[in-house]
């Protein structure tokens, strides 16, 4: 989140973003009380969990799943629930 | 045939830090709809709502397409207003690109205060895509009624009591409000069916004059549901046939999706929090066994249309295209 | 060229010469001819303008602000019920800091029903933070809608301009009007701030604010307001050298040795001319001080002109219910109240609902103005 805030003689003129990169440093990570865990090895690969999460925090490369952004996942549970092959489980959050 | 793998392969349009709740159907939606309409470059309008919020607090945008927000009830507007835009610099020929529109709004921007805007942009034939992410109430104030609300539901402005069992009407059918006003395409769909989903997108995106989608989107709070069951619920709203999945083109109705074994509506209201006083009382069922009726009817009249307007377009021709712009 | 012209068709005859990239509008009294007009140049392809017949004004003000975000020079017309209809999208348009130029026939706000001229309309959206300009004749509604889109543009706000309904939207004058070229080279083109449809750098238009920064983009938007009164001096001297006429912001009429003065917007600034006339044929010292722009307010102007005289009659074709007088006696007043020595100041509602305002009323208004007597804070004039 943003450490400092601007004045108002910084803001732009009207009210617009332009910086659409900024959203990435909201870490909705820090909401999660359950952390999905993913069994890599058991995987199909069949990317359905990286079609049902709301906030992208499946991380796909070259068509294939390489894991969990914990940044941003708020541990909702959609992916550990519609895995065909079973293979996300969810836990505790530990920290 | 669409495949994921396919569609992994383009860019997370709507970004992660936004502020949805764990688990709402409409993030989902609006990720699932950005995926499905690349690579067409896209520019869009929102109504204020849930979305609204949680995806563009200063400074953060989750969108990384062009977005503008005016009001509530003006997604189409607005929408039309670009449309009128991009019109303009493509007659001066200041523009090149085949730019899509498309317009996001809740059911509270569509069916409701938004209807206005909505019926005047279609009926003047802007071509834009116009989306209702549809999770059955005013969410984002707090779980008002809507008149996409369906009987029954308990909302806190059509609260379960002692007298009265929530939502005392059926939801109102914006699809034929919208086939009404003989839109060059018209669908129905949700969540869990990304393929039905990210095809109906492409296909209204192509369509040569006015589009509208009509997605269920579970919310986790407003239907007291858990967040990981968003997409459970998504398929067995189909599955019980409350939620058909169906389209209108070229003047026909098509129906998507026969489930193949029909579920009684039991199966959908259980889950959630918002019918649980329907159950266990006599009034309670009462209302059950009317909103299976009206499922029932709405479901059979489905088939009826599908086969009544399934043949050549009753007044010969191709899909209504605007005929002047 | 010299044509006759009612108030409605020179605005739409300027709309015409503006050649705006988009109009999105819907018709009311008595300002619908404007748009009739105007559509009839666009089915006649005199114009590129693209054209939308929204179903509401609402509608209207929200797709302008559509098209504007687009970077398109954006025109609309509209009036009372309607002006009212599109008040919440009018702060959104002036937050967006868009300069979308607006074309208002001034008419009576319901209920009761009135189609007739009056302020109330424009003057109720005085705190939108539009620019917002009072014409006195057809000539002048012509000249200014043509300056507002180049101070609007300039400003990075959106502006209004108002003629009295009925009483200039629909009477004929003669006026003098320039050629296309001249207007559209006087114009230039479009600086938007920023352009939606440029997908290839994505930004966002009309974000949620928390506590956080909420006041610190108003704050901006305020300061947008406050620069503009240079801003329009600087384009009315430009009009001035081009085409030869110019309006100051506040123009004095007779008021060298003025005892009394009345301050007025609108079409009876000309009404009030012919009082002074009149009466300074009798030997009484008065003058007219005409107040052509509403918003942004020159309260420094105002101080200095007004500051000298012993007393000034406030004239408002509106009554803000129960405030402290008339919408602008209320601000003039805040506006003098800190100066040593100011003039008594009189409030006085008039024309209601197209209510005639004669030059005889203006005599009566100057009579008692230069009596310094009056017994209740604010007259009505010519209410049975």
């Amino acid at each position: 989140m943003d450490k400092k805030l601007k004045s108002w003689q910084e803001l732009p003129c009207g009210a617009i973003i332009t910086d659409m990169g900024a959203v990435k440093g909201n870490k909705t990570g820090a909401w999660r009380s359950m952390r999905p865990i993913w069994n890599k090895e058991k995987c199909r690969q069949c990317l359905v969990c990286w079609i049902y999460c709301p906030d992208s925090a499946i991380t796909v490369k070259e068509g294939k799943m390489v894991g969990i952004d914990y940044t941003y996942c708020k541990g909702c549970g959609i992916c550990a629930q519609v895995c065909p092959a079973k293979v996300i489980d969810m836990e505790k959050e530990r920290k | 045939m669409l495949k994921l793998q396919d569609l992994a392969k383009n860019k997370e349009l709507f970004s992660s830090g936004h502020r949805a709740c764990a688990g709402c159907g409409e993030a989902l939606a609006v990720r699932q709809i950005l995926l499905a309409a690349q690579p067409r470059p896209v520019v869009t309008t929102m109504a204020t709502g849930c979305l609204e919020i949680f995806s563009s607090i200063y400074p953060h945008s989750a969108w990384q397409v062009p977005m503008i927000h005016t009001a509530f009830e003006t997604a189409a507007s607005t929408a039309a207003g670009v449309e009128a835009a991009y019109r303009f610099y493509k007659k001066m020929g200041r523009i090149e690109d085949d730019i899509r529109i498309i317009a996001f709004a809740g059911d509270g921007g569509t069916y409701d205060i938004g209807l206005q805007g909505l019926s005047g942009a279609l009926e003047r034939r802007h071509r834009f895509l116009y989306v209702c992410t549809n999770n059955e109430a005013y969410m984002n104030t707090g779980i008002q009624r809507s008149s996409a609300t369906p009987l029954g539901a308990d909302t806190t402005t059509s609260p379960a009591g002692k007298v009265l069992p929530g939502k005392g009407e059926h939801r109102k059918n914006i699809m034929e409000i919208v086939i009404a006003h003989d839109v060059a395409y018209a669908g129905q769909t949700t969540v869990f069916f990304w393929r039905d989903l990210a095809t109906k997108v492409q296909k209204a995106l192509d369509a040569p004059g006015p589009s509208f989608l009509n997605v269920l989107v579970p919310c986790p709070l407003g239907w007291r549901h858990q967040p990981s069951d968003t997409l459970k619920l998504s398929k067995i709203a189909a599955d019980t046939c409350y939620w058909p999945l169906y389209e209108f083109e070229n003047g026909r109705y098509k129906i998507n999706y026969e489930p193949q074994k029909k579920l009684p509506i039991e199966e959908f209201l259980k889950p959630q929090g918002r019918f649980r006083h329907l159950f266990g009382t006599e009034e309670g069922a009462k209302v059950i066994s009317e909103l299976q009726r009206f499922v029932d009817e709405q479901w059979e009249l489905l088939h009826k249309k599908q086969a009544l307007f399934s043949g050549p377009r009753h007044c010969e021709g191709e899909a209504r295209s605007n005929p002047v712009h | 060229m010299i044509l006759a012209k009612t108030g409605n068709e020179a605005f739409a005859y300027a709309m015409k010469q503006i050649n705006p990239d988009v109009v999105a509008a819907y018709p009311i009294t008595p300002s619908t001819e404007i748009v009739q007009i105007f559509s009839s140049y666009v089915s006649d392809g005199e114009v590129d303008t693209e054209f939308v017949a929204v179903e509401s004004e609402h509608s209207a003000m929200t797709a302008c602000i559509g098209a504007a975000a687009c970077g398109c020079r954006v025109m609309t017309a509209t009036a009372s019920q309607g002006l009212a209809l599109m008040h919440e999208m009018l702060f959104v348009a002036a937050g967006l800091r868009l300069p979308i130029v607006m074309a208002v026939a001034s008419r009576s706000l319901s209920s009761p029903l009135n189609i007739h001229g009056d302020h109330s309309d424009s003057v109720a959206s005085r705190d939108s933070g539009w620019m917002q300009f009072f014409c006195e004749t057809v000539q002048e509604g012509y000249d200014t809608l043509i300056q507002a889109v180049k101070i609007a543009e300039r400003a990075y706000l959106p502006g209004l301009v108002a003629i009295d309904g009925f009483i200039l939207s629909h009477c004929q004058e003669r006026i003098e009007t320039f050629t296309d070229r001249d207007v559209r080279e006087f114009l230039g083109k479009p600086k938007p701030n920023y352009n939606l449809l440029d997908w290839r750098n994505p930004i966002l238009i009309g974000p949620a604010t928390l506590q956080d920064y909420y006041f610190e983009f108003k704050r901006s938007e305020i300061e947008g307001m406050n620069r503009t009164l240079p801003i329009i001096q600087e384009i009315q001297e430009e009009f001035g050298k081009r085409f030869g006429r110019s309006y100051p912001v506040l123009e004095e009429y007779r008021c060298e040795d003025a005892d009394a003065v009345l301050l007025v917007m609108g079409s009876a600034c000309g009404t009030c001319r012919v009082a002074v006339d009149r009466l300074r044929e009798k030997g009484k010292k008065v003058g007219m001080v005409k107040l052509r722009v509403f918003r942004p307010l020159a309260h420094t102007l105002l101080k200095k002109i007004l500051g000298r005289f012993k007393a000034v009659g406030v004239l408002d074709r509106v009554d803000a219910v129960n405030s402290y007088g008339g919408p602008l006696f209320t601000e003039v007043g805040s506006v003098l109240y800190d100066l040593a020595e100011r003039p008594r100041l009189f409030s006085y509602v008039y024309g209601l609902g197209g209510r005639e305002f004669a030059p005889e009323d203006a005599m009566t208004v100057f009579e008692q103005v230069l009596s310094g007597k009056k017994d209740e804070l604010v007259t009505y004039i010519g209410v049975r």
